[in-house]
């Protein structure tokens, strides 16, 4: 241990914790912005500085280890003069007009900067103009260059967690900016869109495009009929901003308030997990079944970040992907479809709307394979975030709002399905049905619960009727660059892998609410999903009474002829930027 | 009234002296990789700062380069500018009064000529071609990419073994290069925006001589698969070393009766001593290398043989045989090559020099490594003939400087034309021909040509030519090795062009350069002979690398080593440089400004743990 005192007192920490954290530790708040612990400790902003006795000049508590008998000072004079100039000076190159920022009210530069008093500026701002402020306006990401203050966080999230390094500091002295690594653009990069780096931006310099507007249109068009899916994740994470606790903002508060923005229609997005299930466990067992798995094992295909991810990266593991198309995809098949017939209406009045915990959600219900002739199948993608900010808008509190049943057919679901947005929860869903599919008996739904603990690799071997199973389970795009690497070095073999490009899963997704203390909350989050699986009355896919009449009435069964057309997808029929198009040609000869 | 006055400078301009030596220091202590672009404009600005405002091109010209090129730097300009900048500085270069003015448009016209494609890019996407990473400036300037605030850290905190270890993670020659090092780490030292770089040689050597035995670092396990190493230099003992800790079996083929290579049997004893060099050898030898000596790759044993017997083969055989002048008399006995002089001190052959004069051709580190040998064998006259100035000697100017110290001369700017022999065919005299230093020639060096004097003899006895040095690749073009102008041609990788299991590096085929280069080509054949057998072997160290100090100490002088105290050189061949007091090293260490925990370092390219 190491004594030290920090303004006057004295404080007792373990060797190699930082000033930061040990200020922390006495309750000594010490302002900071680009710190992130363990991602980002490389001191830029200076913010923290502090005074340390004996010592010439200021130094960062960030990333300062503590010495014993160390004497510091956070708010002496010079520590004081140094913190407000270093946000004036940070402020001079940020568009700070705070009332048409998404991050008003959760920025962390406007707090400390609001914190420290600051009144008036004595700098001149300096912003890019022209050209050099230009982003796309119709890629799911959007870079705000004037509103980043350039902390590096998005830089290390990218590099360090998800190993894509998409981000990076360009140019040199003032023109240094955060940019599309090796001179590219974003639309020509080979970005996942996890939006991690938009949940670990301090500021508004990263966001989601932003739908808000084109849900209203479509919530005002008289003439069409609006039906809403609510990704299982997001349930777990939308009351944060409203302060409200986790059980008090329930799925059913949530239809109220989806109901009073206009949507005529509000349901899960569960129910379709349910419907994945039946569709991938089934799939799996037969490519089980037929040697498919032999050298590579399937792989989950839900999160389209981890689809990118896989097609740019191993273009040559494509194959092995599951053909099954996302919850949110089916979800937009069924409905434009058995849902349109239910209500006697033609596909192109429905305008089907999705909240996700997810940016790369948005690019997957724009791709080409996930329309018909009537259009999109999901139109709107919004991310837990956007569907904050149209609450806000129409002054809705939810926590005044009763709890309100959902819409029947699709608004039923099991715990199968509301554990799809925690990582593991795929792969348990799947086995508590193939469990089924192979011996006709229910197991215990707590039978493989060792896949839950992430956001690491974790693996298992279950024996389902008699045949082993082997399982693994990981989230973040640098854990499985991890695992896919040794699965190709011949180093771990699986049948059934279950990838979420977002440490934690869809919970810790890029598209759900930033949180102003840099708080990782996938854990809570997710724990709150599997205790909504615990009490829920149905834990089985296959038991979904509305799946069951969808294809009793429509469907057909799994793999049936209408299943494949409407529930499975070709993942070789678009191309990530960075996959030339005869590569993805030959990969479709290549791997079927 | 008095007419004439004692003219001081004021304040402003003493302080404003001082400010251009901080500049100065602070442009050669520019990091690699920056945009060249922005650092024109501001070169550009600071040429028109120096502007008086007399004549137009220069006040007006200058000024309008100067909005233009920030034009390009804020992505306004379009690709029209970049002619318009050229026409510009073109008139300006061609009308300026002064060299105030044409002087700064030529250095715009350099960059708009020479990095035409970073203006563009600029242009086109708002960026910079060179990306921006601004590496830890000395690990980036050490070819062999030597964790330098690492070790200099750890010979802060007293852990000399420690520091040793971590250099040899990178470099199987900590001693060797402490001794004999050119240091590019230096020259690009951040502490020279202080005040001067850090004796990072120096601090090795202290690391090296406090050190103590050193074990070798765990060997992965074995591959069975066999690797032929052809000379038993640094570069080859580099590649032999991490080879083996990389579980292969390595056999190093050396000529001479021992190991070394020109650091044996090129460098003299008062630069680096034999036993200093034994250490890394035994080292490297402790790690399971087989060494075979006095065995001749072409005489003793084919190329084919070893192709066929080993996996792979690495040729790194250096640079040993000398080039011929092509004057008048050159057959005459005692004219000898410098590098058969120094390898026969290096076997035990010493010539007595005593009472002798003796010419040395060629203004080269050998040449000074030969000329100060001469002294220690009791020459009476050493002279140094070079064709060019002293200032364009490529020898370390601190070679020079002891050289003339220690007693020997330096005669510039005469070129050798013929060598004069006495009736015994013995070296009579070397006659030059004066030369005048003239326009500076595409190597961006002044040419020298014949002056109008007179010839110039210099009576010797001996004449040593230290003009360069050759490779023997007979044996190896033999299997189909290619050279060009006397050096084996390979590719980035060491691997030769055709050639399957061959790979090549070090002088052999970069011509003559400096023992760090050999040794990051050992390294470089190492890795990708590794992968040509199919394997990925890391190299690492575990050693805990100190935490940085909090804030940086002030402006301190550097520690430089003094030689010993000699009442004579004659005879003397021991080791010249004194090394670093505890004190000393311990102050030196504390100048580093830890770049690999401080500024870009702590981002990204601060450490690299293994390769």
């Amino acid at each position: 241990m190491v004594t030290l005192t920090i303004n006057g007192q004295v404080i007792q920490v373990p060797e190699g914790t930082t000033i930061l954290e040990a200020a922390r530790q006495g309750e000594i708040h010490i302002p900071h912005l680009c710190y992130l612990k363990g991602l980002n400790e490389i001191a830029a902003c200076r913010v923290c500085c502090v005074e340390v006795e004996g010592e010439r000049a200021m130094v960062t508590a960030c990333n300062t280890p503590v010495l014993e008998g160390m004497v510091v000072h956070t708010n002496s004079p010079r520590a004081r003069r140094v913190r407000r100039t270093n946000v004036e000076l940070i402020l001079s190159q940020h568009d700070c007009k705070c009332a048409t920022c998404v991050r008003s009210g959760n920025c962390r530069l406007q707090a400390v900067a609001n914190d420290l008093g600051i009144l008036d500026l004595p700098y001149e701002a300096q912003l890019p103009q022209g050209l050099r402020s230009k982003w796309t306006t119709t890629f799911p990401l959007y870079h705000d260059y004037n509103k980043c203050i350039k902390c590096m966080r998005c830089v290390q999230v990218c590099e360090k967690v998800q190993s894509l390094g998409v981000w990076e500091l360009t140019g040199t002295g003032g023109r240094a900016i955060i940019d599309v690594s090796n001179n590219r653009v974003i639309k020509d990069a080979d970005c996942a869109l996890c939006g991690q780096c938009v949940t670990h931006c301090p500021t508004g310099g990263l966001r989601e495009r932003d739908d808000t507007r084109r849900a209203f249109d479509a919530l005002a068009d008289p003439d069409r009929i609006t039906v809403v899916q609510v990704a299982p994740a997001v349930r777990a994470a939308w009351g944060e901003y409203f302060g409200m606790e986790r059980e008090e903002a329930t799925m059913e508060r949530m239809a109220a308030a989806l109901r009073r923005l206009g949507f005529n229609y509000v349901f899960d997005t569960n129910f379709t997990a349910d419907l994945t299930i039946m569709e991938e466990g089934n799939e799996f067992l037969q490519r089980l079944k037929a040697g498919d798995l032999a050298k590579y094992p399937m792989f989950t295909s839900c999160c389209p970040g981890w689809v990118r991810f896989l097609k740019s990266q191993y273009p040559e593991l494509v194959g092995q992907l599951s053909t099954a198309k996302s919850p949110q995809q089916m979800f937009g098949s069924v409905t434009k479809s058995w849902f349109a017939q239910k209500l006697g209406v033609a596909p192109e009045k429905i305008f089907c709307v999705s909240i996700m915990p997810c940016v790369a959600k948005k690019a997957e219900s724009e791709l080409p394979t996930m329309a018909t002739e009537a259009g999109p199948d999901v139109d709107l993608v919004l991310t837990t975030r956007e569907l904050v900010r149209m609450l806000r808008s129409d002054k809705l509190k939810p926590a005044e709002l009763p709890e309100e049943p959902l819409d029947d057919p699709m608004g039923i679901h099991t715990g199968a399905g509301v554990i799809f947005g925690a990582t593991g929860g795929v792969m348990e869903a799947a086995l508590r049905t193939a469990a089924f599919v192979l011996t006709g008996e229910n197991p215990d739904p707590d039978a493989f619960s060792a896949v839950r603990t992430g956001p690491g690799l974790r693996e298992a071997t279950y024996e389902v009727a008699g045949v082993p199973v082997r399982c693994a389970v990981v989230s973040g795009l640098g854990n499985a660059r991890e695992l896919i690497e040794r699965i190709l070095a011949g180093k771990a073999q699986y049948d059934f892998v279950e990838v979420m490009a977002c440490p934690g899963g869809c919970v810790g997704g890029g598209g759900q609410p930033q949180s102003l203390e840099d708080e990782e909350l996938y854990g809570v989050r997710g724990e709150r999903l599997y205790q909504l699986d615990q009490a829920a009355k149905l834990r089985f896919s296959h038991e979904n009474p509305a799946v069951q009449a969808l294809y009793s009435e429509f469907m057909g069964s799994p793999l049936g002829h209408k299943s494949e057309e409407l529930l499975h997808t070709d993942h070789f029929a678009w191309s990530m930027p960075n996959e030339s198009p005869d590569q993805a040609e030959t990969g479709v000869y290549a791997c079927r | 009234m008095s007419r004439l006055s004692i003219e001081n400078p004021g304040q402003a301009q003493q302080v404003l002296s001082g400010l251009y030596v901080d500049m100065e220091r602070r442009i050669s202590a520019s990091q690699p990789g920056l945009c060249p672009v922005d650092m024109s404009l501001n070169f550009l600005r600071l040429c028109h700062a120096q502007t008086c405002g007399k004549c137009v091109p220069c006040r007006v010209g200058l000024s309008q380069l100067a909005v233009l090129i920030e034009s390009v730097l804020d992505r306004t300009a379009g690709l029209e500018t970049i002619d318009l900048i050229e026409r510009t500085a073109q008139t300006i270069a061609d009308s300026a009064d002064c060299a105030i003015g044409y002087e700064a448009a030529h250095m715009v016209l350099k960059g708009v000529r020479g990095f035409r494609e970073d203006y563009e890019e600029h242009i086109k996407t708002g960026r910079c071609i060179c990306g921006l990473s601004h590496p830890v400036p000395c690990v980036s300037a050490c070819p062999a990419h030597v964790d330098v605030p690492g070790y200099v850290a750890l010979i802060h905190d007293g852990r000399y073994d420690d520091a040793a270890r971590l250099i040899r993670k990178d470099n199987p020659f900590p001693s060797a290069c402490a001794y004999v090092c050119e240091h590019p780490c230096e020259g690009q030292c951040r502490r020279r925006m202080v005040d001067d770089a850090v004796n990072i040689c120096g601090l090795k050597r202290y690391a090296v001589d406090h050190a103590g035995e050193i074990e070798v670092p765990q060997k992965a396990e074995s591959t069975g698969r066999r690797v032929a190493v052809i000379g038993g230099g640094p570069g080859g003992l580099t590649a032999a070393y991490y080879l083996t800790l990389m579980g292969h079996q390595v056999t190093v083929y050396e000529q001479r009766p021992k190991l070394g290579g020109m650091l044996r049997y090129g460098i003299p004893d008062y630069r680096l001593p034999q036993d200093v060099l034994d250490r890394d050898i035994g080292h490297i030898l402790s790690a399971g290398v087989e060494a075979r000596l006095g065995i001749s790759v072409g005489q003793d044993v084919s190329m084919e043989e070893l192709q066929r017997g080993y996996d792979a083969v690495y040729i790194a055989i250096g640079a040993h045989t000398d080039k011929k002048l092509g004057l008048e008399g050159e057959d005459a006995r005692n004219v000898i090559s410098a590098v058969e002089f120094l390898r026969g001190i290096g076997e035990g052959r010493v010539p007595d020099f005593t009472g002798k004069r003796v010419c040395i051709i060629g203004g080269g580190n050998v040449s000074m490594d030969a000329t100060r040998t001469a002294l220690r064998l009791g020459a009476e006259e050493v002279t140094c003939v070079y064709r060019r100035r002293v200032e364009d000697m490529t020898a370390l100017a601190e070679e020079i400087e002891e050289a003339m110290a220690e007693g020997c001369q330096i005669l510039p700017l005469q070129a050798p034309a013929r060598i004069e022999a006495d009736g015994e065919g013995k070296v009579a005299a070397l006659w030059t021909r004066p030369q005048l230093i003239g326009r500076y020639g595409r190597d961006g060096r002044p040419k020298p040509g014949d002056a109008q004097e007179r010839e110039f003899r210099i009576p010797c006895d001996y004449v040593i030519v230290a003009i360069g040095q050759a490779i023997e690749a007979k044996p190896f073009e033999a299997v189909g090795v290619t050279t060009d102008r006397g050096a084996i041609q390979a590719d980035l990788t060491s691997s030769v062009p055709g050639l399957n299991n061959v790979f090549a590096g070090g002088d052999a085929v970069s011509g003559p350069a400096t023992v760090i280069r050999a040794v990051a080509a050992g390294k470089v054949a190492a890795d990708n002979i590794d992968a040509y057998l199919g394997f990925d072997h890391k190299i690492s160290c575990d050693v805990e690398i100190p935490p940085a100090h909090m804030t940086n100490t002030p402006p301190c002088g550097r520690v430089n080593l003094k030689n010993r105290h000699l009442s004579s050189y004659s005879g003397d061949f021991s080791l010249l440089k004194e090394g670093m007091t505890a004190e000393e090293a311990c102050q030196e260490s504390s100048r580093c400004l830890r770049c690999d925990h401080f500024g870009y370092g702590s981002f990204k390219g601060g450490r690299k743990k293994e390769w």
